[in-house]
């Protein structure tokens, strides 16, 4: 079967910007093109992942607007929305449309325009993903994070300081990346100094609010070569839903939406867990990290900060997870954080990384929506 | 008032109630009030930045109920967090309006606002 090839990719920077969701997603989107040398009137197909571009200010129909600013009009368009997995959801989109033969050409671009908000009504936004009977308690993303991270520190035995690590090591990570919202080392005791925000989970545990938007273009293997001359490949890729209703859940330290999604990634790939190079993880709340590392395999269940605490997921470990910085340092505009971990492992594979580059053939990303309510599991690899 | 769970005729029970049981595929067709039950706190938080109309900070707790051999859970706040560890026992205390339903981004008339707080046994 011919595989689907990413022949371009790009990212903005992310923060605090002027500019709004349509130019954000212009910008990221006229670079991926550009990268690749393809033409607006080249694509198929245009894809949108964004959550909430009505919400956040008023704009909808965003991937209209893209069409006719990227000079993509006839290209069919879609936007994609599955909350803070619409990134990911974006490329199993993307994805299908090229394998399938629907599209020979292919962009997906992710973007999100947040810092206009105050950080409760950017909470509140997204906090509108719960189920009525939570809402109405003023459950939170935060909330659900302190949650089921109280639940595993009491059930592992894992100390306070390892979440706090976790936050150490994406800082550090985000220190070399040039499009990351922080590019400042932080140290543990900051971490765990810091204003408490959702009791044990301290605001060094949170990813911050942020505008921004990342780019792919998609075409099948088999003409990727005459695009560009380095590709990486589509190789897995899987979704999966879990609870909506997020008490539900049996155990509130297993995300069963990555366990599954992984699981179908992993077996297109024909891939396990062992053969992950490197991987950018959903690290919303610190605990996300030692969650997902778990539930993909990298570690058994409990063992995830342990991992941290003996720095195999550090940058020179054996496995290095988040090496953009992650949502953590990076930010997190919603709709393009699952497009954005992709392109930090296109830049890893090709080898044009720069001061953050490590070794690896294989890299996996993990775009979680709600607390696992969505989840996009994507394997990436060198052709 | 009651705080109902939903039971199918396989005898899963689910809180808040689906269209089809989520365990089986069954329709629910039973409400249990969890009202009068006392509960175990599976984990707890308490949140310091909430959302515009929710009280701050605001302490929530997922509550494990046990219905005839079957296990319920709820999430809920709770009235205090004093002396609230995991395991500790809590029973339901009605509250007319948990959050202000104008302050918030839901539209107030889509749903209900009113709900049980968890007390402390």
């Amino acid at each position: 079967m011919d595989r689907v090839a990413i022949i371009g990719a790009s990212m903005t920077a992310f923060g605090d910007r002027d500019a709004w969701v349509r130019e954000l997603l212009a910008e990221a989107g006229d670079a991926a093109l550009r990268d690749a040398g393809v033409d607006g009137d080249d694509l198929d197909h245009l894809y949108v992942s964004n959550m909430a571009s009505g919400e956040f200010e008023g704009q909808t129909g965003v991937p209209n607007a893209l069409a006719h600013d990227l000079g993509a009009l006839g290209a069919y368009t879609q936007r994609v929305d599955q909350t803070s997995a619409s990134g990911g959801a974006g490329i199993y989109a993307a994805w299908q449309s090229v394998a399938s033969g629907a599209s020979e050409m292919t962009l997906l671009v992710g973007g999100e325009k947040m810092t206009h908000k105050t950080t409760s009504e950017a909470t509140d936004v997204i906090a509108s993903l719960t189920h009525p009977v939570e809402y109405k308690h003023g459950a939170t993303l935060p909330g659900f994070a302190g949650l089921a991270a109280r639940k595993y520190l009491d059930e592992y035995d894992a100390p306070r300081e390892s979440l706090g690590k976790v936050a150490v090591k994406n800082h550090r990570n985000g220190v070399d990346n040039p499009h990351a919202q922080f590019r400042k080392e932080v140290d543990l005791e900051t971490v765990l100094n810091s204003p408490i925000i959702a009791d044990p989970l301290r605001l060094y545990d949170f990813c911050p609010i942020t505008d921004g938007s990342a780019a792919l273009l998609f075409c099948p293997e088999s003409v990727a070569e005459e695009y560009a001359d380095d590709y990486v490949v589509v190789s897995g890729i899987g979704g999966a839903t879990d609870t909506h209703v997020v008490h539900e859940r049996e155990d509130p330290t297993t995300m069963q939406g990555v366990v599954e999604s992984s699981e179908v990634a992993y077996e297109m790939a024909d891939r396990g867990p062992e053969d992950v190079d490197l991987a950018e993880l959903h690290d919303m709340f610190t605990i996300l990290e030692f969650l997902q590392s778990e539930d993909l395999g990298f570690f058994e269940k409990g063992e995830g900060w342990q991992a941290v605490e003996d720095g195999v997921t550090d940058r020179d470990g054996d496995l290095p997870i988040n090496t953009s910085g992650g949502l953590k340092s990076k930010g997190h505009p919603l709709g393009a954080s699952g497009v954005a971990q992709a392109y930090e492992l296109y830049v890893q594979l090709l080898g044009e990384a720069g001061d953050r580059q490590v070794e690896g053939s294989v890299g996996l990303a993990c775009n979680v929506g709600g607390f696992d309510n969505c989840v996009t599991t994507t394997i990436l690899e060198q052709p | 008032m009651s705080f109902d769970a939903h039971r199918c005729p396989n005898g899963h029970v689910t809180y808040p109630g689906h269209t089809r049981c989520p365990e089986c595929g069954e329709e629910q067709t039973e409400t249990v009030d969890l009202a009068e039950r006392t509960g175990t706190v599976v984990t707890w938080t308490t949140s310091q930045a909430t959302p515009p109309g929710v009280r701050e900070p605001n302490h929530l707790a997922i509550v494990e109920f046990s219905v005839e051999g079957e296990s319920v859970r709820a999430l809920g706040q709770l009235t205090t967090a004093n002396g609230v560890e995991i395991g500790s026992e809590v029973e339901p205390v009605y509250e007319e309006e948990l959050r202000d339903p104008e302050a918030g981004i839901r539209e107030p008339d889509s749903q209900e606002w009113d709900g049980y707080r968890f007390e402390p046994v």
